[in-house]
């Protein structure tokens, strides 16, 4: 087994507990960012002995984006909506924290019951990869304000990221960049959305946004 | 076997003599109680001698019911149960006799003995019978007695509410084994008990495993289906709730364990759902206690818990049996068997000693209470030790039935075996941490006392940070030492907070109330409930009181019969 | 068998010393000199001398509580191993005896702390029970993840080098349990962030409050319980890194023995550098070792 490699899963795996705990948006985005920093050079550390230039490339890429442009992208978002709340997750840190650990065990059982044509790199990257994308899921889910919902997604294409670099090798990139580039217009199109959300509402809370619809039927 | 039936004939004969003799209260009083002490004995004595030659204890006669016979056997499972049940039950009977003469004059005391004695009696038949029928019937006997001694204050509202609720849990469960018992005789082909079967498991049988976990599982109170047991132990007499609590309630877990050993081998999800329950009424139901502010609701809670406790160890137990690993099997079903005992004794004590603390103050209410030690220094230490016990802590009983748990689940996660070598280490082991604890609280003691001698030892008020004159309302009561703790659970126990707001400086007369409402009759069956009455509502165009119009639904009904059967 | 009880003995003898250790640490931290190393042994023996004062709301569980806890924390300090090597009664299951001796030396301190009717100890041994409700799951899903991992059920068996072994194939894995553990530690020996032992107000303080009423040669027991208690939580956190080599006994012994002094070392650094958590933050700060702990134990599970 690879040392190097399951510290970086698990630290990981620390990353999204922590996501689920902690109360500020700028630990979040900061965490988030590193997060992505760390998956990004997942599929360097893989095949550390026989790289291909195309796998740099993409791992130039995705650090660059996920570790400075998006966070910067959000930090702006921040300052530019004025937010200095916290996440205000619904039913509180230690039921999201204890559902982050449910997600692991779930997504380590899962895990469990897939067949892999290949030898693993390491056990642990299908369950964390998995519950990485579940802890995204969840902070869509379950946060309030339309900025920690960015964050999940970006959560969310880490654990694909991990899943790709870590089992489909060389030719899952097409994907990710892809992915990479939907997650890139959903991050600008959220920030410009909650810049102007924020000028018209004085707040970014989502389920606040029901109340658009009593403004149609009442017009 | 004939002692037994000796026994099972005093309870019945003592109860009716105590009935008929209504009229004299005393005299009613002490038949009833001597007559379950003396059949408690006489059985207790029948379980040595089938102890020492296990294999005469069976009696088949037939009789007039079909397909099958009048049988009742003991064997080692249900004698692990009669152990309880008997010695409990006399203890409970002893201290019935003078609970009672509390309500000479206020309540019909015969018929209390009558009922009490009769349950006893039908729980022993529950354990002895092999046949589905005189199960059922012994079964029902339990369940309709308890619920006449449930209904012993019955013109309290909360009493006659508490019946009700038994009443219907005790029905449905009921309901759940016959069809239990129904699919079981077609699978035999007889309604006699089989013996263990070996067979692969089918679909079939995880139907009659989960007919059985839910019929006896209301009886046990496992998680979701039990709620009767906070109405119904509350409600009860102290000995009849130490007897309800202590050994009826396991009637259920034995019924269970019987099932599973017809089944043969069982699947390796039952096992698992098994722990599971265990897991959610473990934590649930010491949740809910936390939370109470009545003595006896919260040691109904307790009892939930123990349930989980005893259904884990037997969770792992069946494990083993499916995944052939006898560690697993040993440890496991052990651990749950000697909770079931260990638990009899310690909650038996607790409700007991809950009796004399209602007895005596008139209230239920913890919050009301305090500086009891004091008081009642012999109920106090038995108190204490119940309750030492039945956390687990070392020493004590408790700790044992939940170190083999332990040690099941710890030795399932490695799947290793275990030799009769090691068990003896760890017994050694254990007595010999015992034997020096013991030492050393007398050493540790006696240093203290040999320190103190010839000093100064006063005594004064408690200090309490300058106020003048410190009084008992100013002791922490329950309900705040569970403060902090049902604050942070509050999204499960959702406990309800009334009391003005306070807004000046100096507030007027205040008052602060809490209730905690039980999660699942809220969330799951008062509505399942209400559901239920709508639509029986619709149907009550049926029932417009005309007769001939009923005798027509007799006939349709009848017509409908014939046409199916021909 | 020797060597057994002289470890045995070690513990009893050295554990108070940590103490000291800590309060110097904080004091250097603090630009002043502190109190001598030894102080701790002092205060015992001033209170082994004084007489006593009694509450008289007080029962007989007040005097049995610190006899109890002090008893049973002593015959949890004979299940400890020392440095790797087997401990003075070790057998399968000891990690079960081991926590539940702790709750035994729990529940009678919160019993004496609730019979002297004063709502100060009632709010203390309230909170205590409170975190202990996290903090004993969380040490017994830890150790079950180590019992996992080295294939041995008793405290001896795991640590006696296996934990040292696994490090190659498990790193993370015990990286999260001794971060689990660690928490654990220091809420169970009242210590920053979760409880501070020198605060005196007693709104705040959690194991102090409980023990307010007691004076003499109970509170010396109570103070010589909970050194020892650290010592036996310290040796799970120090067990982890040292273990039996073939060095022999006694220079394994003092090197055990010195990182000990050096957890003590990190404990004062931790308590200089760190604030008191707020009393509501605590349970989170508990959840995160039980989350640790979890996760720990499921990555085992492969």
């Amino acid at each position: 087994m690879e040392m190097p490699i399951d510290f970086v899963i698990v630290t990981v795996l620390l990353m999204n507990l922590m996501m689920l705990s902690s109360s500020r948006i700028r630990t979040c985005i900061q965490i988030a960012a590193v997060q992505g920093i760390l998956v990004g050079f997942m599929p360097v550390i893989i095949d550390i002995h026989s790289i291909l230039p195309g796998i740099i490339i993409i791992s130039f890429f995705s650090i660059i984006l996920k570790g400075m442009i998006f966070p910067g992208l959000l930090f702006r978002a921040l300052r530019e909506a004025n937010i200095r709340k916290e996440v205000e997750p619904l039913g509180g840190y230690p039921l999201s924290l204890l559902m982050g650990v449910l997600m692991f065990a779930l997504s380590f059982w899962l895990t469990s019951r897939l067949e892999y044509a290949q030898p693993l790199i390491s056990y642990l990257a299908a369950p964390v990869s998995f519950a990485t994308f579940f802890t995204g899921a969840l902070i869509i889910v379950s946060r309030m304000k339309a900025i920690t919902q960015v964050i999940g997604y970006l959560v969310l294409e880490n654990g694909i990221f991990l899943f790709g670099a870590v089992f489909l090798g060389a030719q899952s990139f097409l994907v990710e960049l892809a992915i990479l580039l939907d997650i890139f217009v959903a991050v600008f199109v959220m920030g410009i959305a909650i810049f102007h959300i924020s000028r018209e509402f004085d707040h970014i809370d989502t389920h606040k946004l029901s109340e658009l619809k009593d403004l149609i039927t009442k017009k | 076997m004939n002692i037994v039936f000796c026994s099972l004939t005093i309870f019945i004969m003592s109860g009716l003599l105590a009935l008929s003799l209504n009229r004299f209260v005393k005299l009613a009083n002490y038949i009833g109680a001597i007559g379950a002490v003396c059949a408690c004995v006489l059985g207790l004595s029948s379980l040595f001698i089938v102890y020492n030659s296990p294999g005469c204890a069976e009696l088949s006669i037939p009789w007039f019911v079909p397909d099958g016979s009048l049988s009742v056997a003991i064997d080692s499972l249900g004698a692990l149960f009669l152990f309880p049940i008997f010695i409990l039950s006399a203890l409970a009977a002893l201290y019935g006799a003078e609970y009672l003469r509390h309500y000479y004059g206020k309540k019909n005391i015969g018929s209390a003995w009558f009922f009490f004695n009769l349950l006893i009696a039908s729980m022993v038949l529950v354990v002895i019978s092999r046949n589905a029928i005189l199960f059922l019937l012994a079964w029902e006997m339990m369940s309709m007695s308890s619920f006449f001694l449930v209904l012993f204050e019955g013109e309290k509202k909360e009493a006659a509410q508490a019946g009700l609720i038994y009443l219907i849990a005790a029905q449905i469960g009921t309901l759940f084994l016959l069809a239990m018992f129904i699919l079981l005789s077609k699978d035999s082909g007889s309604f006699d008990f089989p013996g263990s079967q070996i067979t692969a498991p089918g679909f079939l049988h995880s139907i009659i495993f989960l007919c059985a976990l839910i019929g006896f599982g209301t009886k046990a109170g496992f998680m979701p289906m039990h709620i009767w047991l906070p109405e119904a132990h509350p409600a009860a007499p102290s000995h009849v709730s130490a007897v309800m609590s202590g050994v009826m309630i396991k009637t259920g877990i034995y019924g269970l364990l019987r099932v599973i050993n017809f089944l043969g081998t069982p699947c390796v999800w039952w096992g698992w759902l098994l722990i599971f329950i265990g897991i959610v009424s473990g934590i649930f139901g010491i949740l809910f206690a936390l939370a109470q502010q009545d003595l006896k609701r919260l040691l109904a809670y307790s009892s939930i818990e123990n349930i989980g406790i005893i259904s884990m160890g037997i969770g792992l137990g069946v494990l083993g049996m499916s995944m052939n690993n006898p560690t697993l099997i040993v440890l496991g079903f052990a651990g749950g068997l000697l909770h079931v005992i260990n638990h009899a004794f310690f909650k038996g004590l607790l409700f007991l000693g809950a009796g004399v603390i209602l007895h005596e103050t008139g209230t239920r209410k913890i919050d009301l209470l305090g500086g009891l030690l004091k008081k009642m220094p012999v109920t106090g230490f038995c108190f204490l030790v119940g309750a030492a016990a039945i956390c687990g802590l070392p020493v004590l009983n408790g700790f044992i039935s939940e170190f083999l748990i332990y040690f099941a689940s710890l030795k399932g996660i490695f799947g290793s075996g275990i030799t009769v070598f090691v068990c003896l280490g760890i017994i050694a082991s254990l007595a010999l941490i015992g034997c020096l604890a013991t030492v050393l609280i007398l050493l540790i003691a006696a240093l203290r006392q040999m320190l103190l001698k010839g000093r100064r030892v006063e005594r004064v008020l408690t200090w309490d940070c300058g106020y003048a004159k410190p009084e008992a309302r100013m002791q922490y009561t329950a309900s705040s030492y569970v403060q902090p703790i049902a604050d942070f659970f509050r999204g499960i126990l959702r406990t309800q907070k009334h009391g003005p707001k306070i807004s000046e400086y100096f507030p007027d007369v205040s008052f602060f109330k809490t209730e905690t409402a039980d999660l699942f009759s809220e969330t799951v069956f008062r509505p399942a409930l209400k559901f239920i009455h709508r639509l029986a509502e619709r149907l009550t165009g049926v029932q417009h009181g005309q007769l001939h119009l009923y005798i027509l639904y007799i006939l349709f009904t009848l017509i409908a019969l014939f046409i199916w059967k021909l | 068998m020797h060597t057994k009880i002289v470890q045995f003995i070690l513990i009893l003898i050295l554990s108070p010393f940590l103490f000291g250790v800590i309060n110097r640490t904080k004091a250097f931290f603090a630009g002043r000199k502190g109190s001598p190393l030894l102080q701790l042994y002092y205060d015992i023996f001033k209170l082994l001398r004084k007489g006593a004062v009694y509450s008289k709301t007080t029962t007989w569980i007040f005097v049995a509580g610190p006899i109890v806890s002090l008893s049973a924390v002593v015959i949890a300090s004979a299940l400890i191993p020392f440095t790797g090597y087997p401990s003075l009664i070790s057998f399968d299951g000891d990690i079960v005896l081991f926590i539940y001796l702790l709750g035994l030396a729990r529940f009678f301190t919160v019993m004496a702390a609730l019979d002297t009717g004063s709502s100060f100890e009632g709010m203390g041994a309230s909170r205590e029970v409170q975190f202990a409700a996290f903090a004993e799951p969380s040490l017994f899903l830890s150790l079950a993840a180590l019992a996992r991992l080295t294939g041995s059920i008793s405290l001896s068996g795991i640590f006696s080098s296996a934990v040292i072994n696994s490090w190659a194939a498990f790193g993370p894995g015990i990286y999260l349990v001794f971060g689990a553990i660690f928490i654990v530690f220091l809420s169970e020996n009242s210590r920053i962030p979760v409880d501070d032992p020198n605060t005196h107000l007693e709104l705040t303080m959690i194991h102090e409050v409980m023990v307010l009423d007691h004076g003499g040669v109970d509170f010396a027991y109570i103070l010589y319980g909970a050194a020892v208690k650290f010592w036996l939580l310290g040796t799970l956190l120090v067990s982890m890194f040292l273990g039996a080599c073939s060095r022999g006994w006694g220079i394994d012994v003092a090197i055990f023995i010195f990182g000990m002094i050096f957890l003590a070392v990190i404990v004062g650094i931790v308590e200089s550098v760190l604030a008191r958590l707020r009393l509501l933050k605590v349970p989170h700060f508990l959840i995160i070792a039980l989350a640790l702990s979890v996760v720990a134990l499921i990555l085992t599970m492969r």
